[in-house]
């Protein structure tokens, strides 16, 4: 029997806010353990929740770049239950009336090779809404310690729709949930930092079956290979069970990335009943369609629609947009450049995904701090254009220009790099590659184009690289005729 | 003159000590005085820190010498009921369970309080979290009625209302939830004011039943409890239900509205079950007054009543159960020793069966039961309907009339231990406050005669915001008797 896997998962996304969901008191990552709270996120006798608009905003942007409706009013319910974690011993979240229903999220899975662009589908969800963050339990021989800094964080659940089939499904959503919540910047969505996390619910089927198997939940993804991983262990487990003849019981299971595996945490807690109530302490929300309109503006062009017109616009390939695309600031980098001079825009876009990102990364520097602008781009672009330097001198001028911070031009003034001789100079090197290399010169007259390059590089070495091809090649074809 | 300072007014106090004729710290010695000698037999305190108070009348005394007077409060000792935070000071909630918490921080209230110059003076006894009709769920100990030692002073604000009924402050802060003030101001000869939900800050004060919860003044006349209600109302950002909403000047509104004829309720409801009619007798009087006055009288109907006790002990407790989950043995409150918990949850389980008293833990288990999946409907969501049916019964009688009258409390101060075994006839204690609470108005309750020398409480209903018109329909009855200045004697 075939068998097929249903995935949904739900995401838990850390809204970028200088204060916490219900309180003023600083939210961040790295700080000494209980230094971020006060009264509201301790939970202490007579401290109240107030929303924080931030947090709001953050969620209806999130719903509005991924396709949801947003409802007029929404509220917030308490999710009981008791740990250590959780100052008040219950959740605040949204449990009928969430912020955003529905939605649809673009993903692109891989394609046949680097160069190619994959097969694009949508993922439905079901929904966002937005809760609070709980604190981090450390565990000693001992004792347990909590650290509450992350408590009262402002976190947003995006749940999907058991819509997806494959771990590079998972893999292909989460990258576009990512690089939109960043473009957006909602999020900067650091998996290392729990900025996103994602629990994953993993169910397999005879194919053409209609009802779902039993579903394990699974956790502790702590990467987006990770779930890829996790799903594509959990599938195989699953599948080679029911193979088997066994049957899968509803359960956690957690993914232990070192040994590559899945192991049951605990059995489904179906006796846990988390008694909701509306939150007495918090008015439900009217989003009205002012405030929409305000946030929709706020919303950048997303990434696959961006791709798509770089493509389109500026002629490019798919490998430089799928490098250029999912970093917000360098495809705006690009295109500061590009869309001043569009037929340059291949060579900027080379020069971008090529030089500047890997002196970036050399120097460890950040694309705001890079001297190398949009301007400069041009100037060094139509330097080679022009064919007053060559490609190869180009790169060395772009060096230049990186550590500098001057323009093309300057560099090659500064440095002498503009041929300064004479076409009777280059004249002389032709003659002398010519009587140097018979072989290549016969075989151009016997017809092959292809010789002539043979004859260009000892051109190029006498002139050190300053000659420009486009009138060495001329000059060549010249003389041998 | 000094012997009798701690039974002046406030507002009477307030005009000596901006003539000079007496100095806040004359008066705080004298409410210290008083206290120390009545405490023994009151027991309206948990705490009191006497250096502290001494040191904020000095304070006060010296704002005076400079001229820079905060307002009429500046200088008077105001008792706080021990369910409010007052940085570093105990916030107890008469409970075991945070029988060494210090509060980090100040309520709004408190803040606003401080910001009138008054002196915070101690820390009132109280029903455990706000949880009974007696002040006898105070894990600490009881507190007495100072009309007769052998009864209780009501609840859950007893030794806010005991205190001001034995001058042990000049004014006190409680917190009604389902009738908290005002059932014992009218127990104790006192006046109580609960507001109109949103009308003063919940922010500090411990959360037993969050949509029901308000904080108000407790003092021995109409005017005093004016002056403490206008120091602590206001919109404030760190409630999220608290109201955006101007607050009246309401000496000036008791000017105003002085000699006004209101057009005043009596809910037939509230008077077919009288159970105690000696109780009532008082309350009739006072209704025949206001008909004298040139008042109208006119019977109005609030069909939904009888479902308001019901309403009210699923609404409150079910809040109450995820309120007070919170207090959980981990983080500041008491935890379980002397036992190796195997977990986190056996550290819960001891923690809370150590920490909280017989009717928390009622009521906790009441509202986790009426919050359980397959019975929410049945249960917490039919009572969110009752309570909308029960506020627009209030709706449509204030559409007739500006006010309703009724008793505050069913029978006056019963004895010690009477109802203990009883907690439903306890909870039936509330049934002419609850539905207060339920529909967000505001309601006072003043003195209005005696039941075998028990006070008596006349309730007034007002619309909400406007505590300004309930407070002159009350000021209209009090200046005309002499109740206010009848005390008990200790």
């Amino acid at each position: 029997m075939e068998y097929e896997a249903v995935i949904g998962l739900e995401v838990h996304v850390q809204i970028k806010a200088e204060s916490k969901i219900f309180t003023r008191c600083k939210a961040g990552f790295g700080f000494e353990p209980n230094t971020l709270v006060d009264p509201v996120v301790m939970g202490l006798p007579g401290a109240l929740p107030v929303m924080n608009k931030k947090a709001l905003d953050g969620v209806i942007k999130a719903g509005l770049a991924l396709n949801c409706t947003i409802p007029d009013v929404c509220k917030w319910d308490r999710k009981n239950y008791f740990y250590p974690d959780s100052p008040n011993n219950y959740q605040i979240t949204q449990y009928d009336q969430p912020i955003c229903e529905g939605g649809l999220v673009e993903i692109e899975l891989s394609g046949d090779s680097r160069a190619a662009m994959g097969e694009h589908k949508k993922i439905q969800l079901t929904r966002i809404h937005l809760e609070n963050d709980v604190g981090k339990l450390n565990h000693f021989t001992e004792d347990s310690l909590v650290d509450y800094n992350r408590a009262g964080t402002s976190l947003m659940e995006i749940v999907t729709e058991p819509d997806m089939h494959s771990g590079d499904e998972a893999f292909a959503f989460l990258t576009a949930v990512r690089q939109i919540m960043v473009y957006c910047g909602i999020s900067d969505c650091d998996m290392e930092k729990g900025q996103m996390r994602a629990d994953a619910n993993i169910s397999v089927r005879p194919v053409g079956q209609k009802e779902l198997g039993s579903k394990i939940e699974l956790k502790n993804l702590n990467s987006i290979t990770g779930v890829k991983n996790g799903i594509e262990y959990e599938i195989k487990r699953q599948t080679r069970e029911l193979k088997k003849g066994n049957t899968i019981t509803q359960a956690t299971w957690r993914w232990d990335a070192d040994q590559g595996r899945t192991e049951s945490m605990r059995e489904k807690e179906d006796a846990h009943d988390y008694r909701y109530l509306p939150d007495p302490d918090l008015m439900p929300v009217r989003i009205d369609d002012e405030w929409k309109n305000w946030i929709r503006a706020e919303i950048p062009e997303l990434p696959f629609d961006k791709q798509r017109r770089f493509i389109e616009a500026y002629d490019l390939p798919y490998t430089i947009t799928s490098v250029l695309v999912p970093d917000r600031e360098l495809s705006e980098y690009f295109e500061a450049a590009a869309k001043r001079s569009p037929k340059m825009a291949q060579a900027i876009g080379n020069y971008v995904t090529n030089d500047v990102l890997r002196e970036l990364s050399e120097t460890g520097q950040s694309l705001a701090e890079c001297k190398v602008t949009a301007e400069h781009l041009l100037s060094l672009v139509n330097a080679v254009e022009k064919g007053t330097i060559t490609k190869q001198i180009g790169k060395d001028v772009f060096l230049e220009m990186f550590k500098s911070g001057e323009l093309a031009d300057a560099v090659i003034e500064r440095k002498g790099l503009k041929p300064n001789f004479d076409e009777d100079q280059v004249k002389v090197w032709c003659q002398e590659a010519i009587d140097e290399n018979p072989r290549p010169v016969d075989d151009f007259k016997a017809g092959n184009e292809k010789a002539l390059n043979a004859l260009l590089g000892p051109v190029m070495k006498k002139s050190r690289g300053k000659a420009n091809p486009q009138i060495v090649n001329q000059l060549l074809r010249e003389l041998i005729s | 003159m000094s012997e009798e300072l701690y039974y002046k007014s406030a507002s009477e106090l307030s005009g000596l000590l901006e003539k000079g004729e007496v100095s806040s710290l004359e008066l705080t010695r004298s409410i210290i005085g008083r206290t120390k000698a009545v405490e023994d037999r009151v027991a309206a305190f948990n705490s009191y820190d006497e250096a502290d108070a001494l040191a904020q009348a000095e304070a006060s005394d010296q704002r005076r010498s400079t001229g820079n007077i905060s307002g009429p409060l500046d200088g008077i000792p105001v008792g706080i009921k021990d369910i409010l935070a007052v940085k570093d000071q105990p916030l107890t909630c008469s409970s075991k369970m945070l029988e060494n918490f210090i509060s980090p921080y100040d309520a709004t209230c408190i803040q606003k309080l401080k910001q009138s110059g008054a002196v915070l003076w101690g820390r009132l006894n109280m029903d455990e979290f706000a949880m009974g009709s007696s002040t006898e769920n105070s894990a600490t100990h009881p507190t007495s009625n100072p009309w007769n030692l052998n009864c209780v002073p009501g609840g859950s604000s007893g030794g806010s209302a005991a205190a001001v009924a034995a001058g042990e402050a000049v004014l006190t802060l409680g917190s009604d939830t389902g009738g908290s003030i005002r059932q014992p101001a009218s127990h104790c000869g006192v006046v109580g004011l609960k507001p109109t939900y949103g009308r003063v800050s919940r922010f500090g004060l411990a959360a037993f039943a969050s949509s029901l919860d308000q904080v108000g003044p407790m003092a021995r006349s109409v005017e005093d409890a004016s002056l403490l209600l206008q120091a602590i109302s206001g919109h404030d950002l760190r409630d999220s239900t608290s109201f955006r909403k101007e607050v009246p000047d309401f000496s000036k509104s008791l000017e105003s509205l002085k000699g006004k004829k209101w057009k005043l309720g009596l809910p037939k409801e509230y008077f077919e079950k009288a159970s105690d009619s000696a109780a009532m007798e008082p309350v009739q009087k006072a209704i025949d007054f206001y008909r004298e006055l040139g008042c109208e009288i006119k019977e109005v109907s609030l069909p939904h009543t009888e479902y308001a006790v019901a309403t009210y002990y699923i609404i409150a407790t079910a809040e109450a159960s995820s309120n007070l989950a919170r207090y959980d043995g981990i983080r500041y409150t008491h935890r379980a020793a002397n036992f190796d918990p195997k977990d986190s949850v056996d550290v819960y389980n001891q923690s809370r069966a150590e920490g909280f008293g017989e009717e928390v833990k009622r009521r906790i288990i009441l509202g986790t039961y009426v919050l359980s999946s397959g019975y929410y409907d049945a249960y917490y969501l039919k009572a969110q309907k009752a309570r909308t049916l029960i506020r627009q019964d209030f709706e449509k009688a204030y559409e007739e009339v500006d006010a309703l009258l009724t008793p505050t409390s069913p029978f006056p101060a019963f004895e010690k231990g009477a109802k203990m075994e009883d907690p439903l006839s306890m909870y039936l204690s509330d049934i002419y406050t609850i539905s207060a609470n339920l529909a967000g108005i505001p309601g006072l309750s003043l003195p209005c005669g005696y039941s075998n020398g028990m006070p008596v409480g006349l309730q007034i209903l007002g619309k909400p915001f406007q505590e300004d018109e309930m407070l002159a329909i009350g000021q209209a009855f009090e200046s005309a008797h002499d109740f206010k200045n009848q005390h008990p004697e200790l």
